[in-house]
């Protein structure tokens, strides 16, 4: 498991790890909804308060944190670049040959830099790195109970998403297992056409699919053995509760929201519309 | 002879291929008694059909024909209810070969949770199961631990921990050590051992090391789906010829008295299953030739 | 004459995470050409980092890994100096020098893993191709051979293997364990390495699927000279079939030397854990027992004849 920060729990005794995880994947949507409806550069540099104040409280290395925002440096790139160059607005900065820059487009490209920061920052804070994907597995079926009224089959989809969750690290390792096979038989990944790059990954998905179904068949043998049968007349080793703690939280969260939102109404600096 | 606990008589499978037909027979006319508290070692070479008779036990497999009875429940009737099926898995628990693929929970304990929540055994019960279960097989202190940081002995014991927390009156072991390194190895056998004596439960250990086989009360071997050899690992390391005719060796100890015999060497006794039975016959033997 | 080299390796694992792990440390140790050597040590001893440092796999992260005398991980300004006394070297502009050495090296580098075959643990995971002999040729198709070439090193590791003809046709997918994992080892001996390299080869396999595995493997190195290097954790497997024999401990060399002079320490070897033959163990209770077994026994044929001996001396120390 190299680099790869999905699903990676990261121990640690802080507040929010701690927290109800129900609790967490509601105030993680929330705060989803708060940046996309902050407009105001107050109520931004609030939101960046704010997610530096996260990471502080769960006690996740700043280091971590900016290793799982790596993978999504282009997209945040990408949308920085066309904010710069492509926003119009009023105050013209810089012209040169088709290209003008604005002022606005700056703001813009700036706080959708933001945006995207907390709402990494955020998701992997509150979900993957003080949750274990078992926690987050159960706070979802618990979550979607309400569903099982309507016949969709809540237990099924949590089973299935908490196996995946189990067996990424596996097949993770798997993965590098065969690639290094592979390559010792000098298998080349790197070089040629991409039809040629396309082909070379061959010697590696066929004996990844035979040996993911080799595993579900004995997985699903293990599993009857334990006496699985569906989720009825389940119990549950850990069964989640409120606690006072996580109402004051709550109502904490709440009131950071709406403040966020009522942030707006300072217009000091660009006001994105 | 206390209660008869496994019952098969003239037992047959075939596995059946995608058209469903029946391919050649994985077990013969099979006939074998195991009591309440035995600990058997089930041996037989790679396709023998060592495993399919593990499958079995719990009806992971359905037997073709002949008898099966096990914890007084006949697997041939065709009419078994699923709380006949639960109750069977529940006493008839089964630890695979790889550690990997019969875990299926991101947290020790809740791994070990897993079948007793499927039973839907009651909160306070469950835990102390699970504690109880994990204290047995000595990982009580990884129970917040990811299982797949562990070592293979170690994810083999949580296995069995979550097979234990079903409290079942059976435990089959499925080339359990197979994938596992020596350290490993001794440790999930350790366990074995100590579930058979301590907690006087019937234990199947289906391998095909010799040296595993030699701690069991008693080895089944099988060969080409039959039953070639039911005895004391004593009784069954003195055929040494008809062992390694199915390609299977004897423990180096055993194979050493053999070879010292063939040289003309007179050693008596038939203690030959562990070394130190072993260093006996060969002192007492010494002993004689000195006077 | 020493095939390779390590010389003061060093390599820790996720180092920076709490996850991190030494290693190797600052190990040195050379092995002997034409020669079957037996790394043993338990899981976590670095053993296995060992291996994949040998086709580069893995770089350690300080010291050399030579092979033939020359470091696998080399740089235009390690080799700069030696090179440049080589004639085609020598007329060349310093720049055009380096150019033409990073493209050797680079050559180098592209042909290792063909000179190091390189067998992982369970390698029938590596098998894909739709019948056994495309998969045998996988290797030797990467190196650019001819049909003609090909179809002989198939043949021939096929041979040496026990892989039967009348399995070359069929799918890897419908053979047996132990078939498997013969056709994985003879897609990497297709390669004619002159180091193999296998880690535990015969894991999960019965004695029969031993047997084949171990005599395929010696069969190859009597029949090419080449270099053979095993990691296993068995001392009873390494005692039938190596040469010399080398012991990690703890990302440290423990013990290296023939066959007869490491196992020679074979009671220390059992402090560290490791699982020392049976044989071994009967003639340390023989000898508590006040009678005079040798120490040094590890194979049941040694021990037979040293017990037949005392039987004819009269026995007692």
């Amino acid at each position: 498991m190299k680099g790869i920060s999905f699903g990676q729990y990261y121990p640690a005794n802080s507040i929010i790890h701690k927290m109800d995880p129900r609790f967490k994947i509601l105030v993680a949507t929330a705060f989803i909804v708060a940046t996309f409806l902050c407009k105001s550069a107050v109520s931004f540099a609030a939101l960046l308060g704010i997610g530096l104040a996260l990471i502080f409280i769960s006690q996740i290395p700043f280091k971590t944190i900016v290793r799982s925002i790596a993978p999504l440096l282009f997209i945040i790139a990408f949308t920085v670049v066309i904010n710069i160059f492509f926003g119009t607005g009023e105050q013209l900065l810089v012209e040169f040959w088709k290209i003008r820059i604005y002022a606005e487009g700056l703001w813009r490209a700036l706080f959708m830099f933001l945006r995207i920061f907390v709402l990494i920052v955020a998701t992997s804070i509150f979900l993957t790195y003080t949750t274990t994907p078992m926690d987050l597995t159960d706070a979802l079926e618990s979550l979607m109970a309400p569903l099982k009224l309507i016949h969709v089959p809540v237990h099924v989809f949590a089973m299935m998403m908490s196996i995946t969750l189990r067996f990424i690290p596996t097949l993770t390792e798997e993965t590098e297992k065969i690639m290094n096979a592979q390559k010792a038989r000098g298998a080349d990944f790197v070089s040629g056409s991409l039809i040629k790059r396309v082909k070379a990954l061959i010697p590696i998905l066929i004996p990844l699919f035979s040996s993911a179904i080799n595993r579900a068949t004995q997985l699903a043998d293990a599993m009857e053995c334990r006496c699985y049968h569906g989720g009825e007349g389940r119990t549950r080793l850990n069964v989640m509760k409120w606690h006072a703690s996580d109402v004051i939280y709550m109502l904490i969260s709440i009131a950071i929201c709406i403040g966020l939102v009522l942030l707006n109404q300072i217009q000091l600096g660009y006001v994105m519309n | 002879m206390s209660e008869i606990f496994i019952h098969a008589k003239d037992l047959c499978f075939s596995y059946t291929d995608e058209e469903g037909r029946e391919e050649n027979p994985a077990l013969q006319n099979f006939s074998v008694d195991i009591c309440r508290g035995e600990y058997v070692a089930v041996l037989g070479h790679n396709g023998s059909g060592k495993s399919t008779f593990a499958k079995l036990m719990n009806y992971i497999l359905e037997p073709t024909s002949g008898e099966l009875t096990v914890n007084g429940l006949d697997l041939l009737r065709k009419d078994l209810s699923d709380e006949e099926i639960l109750d069977l898995r529940k006493n008839v628990g089964m630890v695979f070969q790889n550690p990997d693929n019969q875990l299926v929970a991101t947290i020790v304990e809740q791994d070990v949770a897993f079948g007793p929540e499927n039973l839907g055994v009651p909160r306070e019960e469950l835990r102390r199961r699970v504690d109880s279960a994990l204290e047995t097989v000595g990982m009580s202190a990884y129970a917040k631990h990811e299982p797949h940081r562990l070592s293979g002995g170690q994810k083999q014991r949580v296995a069995i921990a979550g097979i234990l927390a079903m409290m079942p009156q059976c435990v089959v072991f499925d080339e359990s050590t197979a994938m596992l390194d020596p350290g490993g190895r001794r440790e999930v056998l350790d366990t074995i051992r100590k579930l058979n004596q301590e907690q006087g439960m019937t234990v199947l250990n289906i391998t095909h090391y010799m040296n595993e086989a030699a701690e069991a009360d008693r080895i089944i071997v099988i060969n080409d789906g039959k039953l070639l050899l039911d005895g004391t690992p004593d009784e069954i390391f003195a055929k040494r010829d008809v062992l390694t005719e199915v390609g299977l060796e004897v423990p180096q100890c055993a194979e050493l008295i053999h070879a010292l015999r063939a040289a003309g060497i007179q050693i008596d006794g038939n203690t030959i299953s562990s070394p130190e039975a072993c260093a006996e016959l060969l002192q007492k033997a010494l002993n004689k030739r000195a006077k | 004459m020493n095939k390779i080299y390590l010389d003061h390796v060093s390599y820790v694992y996720s180092r920076g995470t709490p996850y991190e792990q030494v290693a190797l440390d600052d190990v040195s140790v050379g092995i002997r050409e034409g020669c079957i050597t037996g790394i043993i040590g338990h899981t976590g001893s670095g053993k296995s980092t060992m291996m994949q440092m040998l086709n580069g796999l893995i770089k350690p992260d300080s010291g050399k890994v030579l092979i033939d005398g020359y470091d696998i991980n080399s740089t235009v300004s390690d080799v700069y100096d030696a090179w440049s006394e080589r004639a085609e070297y020598a007329m060349l502009s310093p720049r055009k020098r380096k150019k033409k050495m990073q493209q050797e090296i680079r050559e180098r580098k592209a042909k290792l893993c063909f000179r190091v075959g390189l067998v992982m643990q369970y390698p029938e995971y590596q098998l894909f191709e739709e019948t056994v002999y495309a998969d045998i040729a996988f290797g030797p198709r990467n190196m650019g051979l001819d049909e003609a070439e090909i179809r002989a090193r198939v043949l021939e590791a096929a041979a040496f293997c026990d892989v039967g003809e009348e399995l070359l046709q069929k799918s890897p997918f419908d053979l047996s364990g132990g078939q498997k994992r013969r056709v994985a080892l003879a897609g990497v001996i297709a390669m004619r390495p002159e180091v193999l390299v296998l880690d535990e080869p015969a894991a999960g396999l019965d004695p029969l699927g031993r047997n084949y595995i171990f005599n395929g493997i010696r069969a190859y190195q009597r029949k090419t000279g080449s270099t053979v290097l095993i990691v296993s954790h068995s001392m009873e497997d390494m005692a039938r079939y190596s040469d010399d024999v080398i012991v990690l401990s703890g990302a440290h060399i423990l013990r290296q030397g023939t066959r007869e002079e490491v196992f020679a320490h074979v009671e220390e070897l059992a402090e560290t854990g490791l699982d020392v033959p049976q044989i071994t163990h009967l003639m340390q209770l023989l000898r508590e027992r006040g009678i005079d077994a040798p120490k040094n026994v590890y194979t049941v044929a040694e021990a037979a004849t040293a017990l037949k001996k005392l039987f004819l001396t009269g026995g007692d120390a």
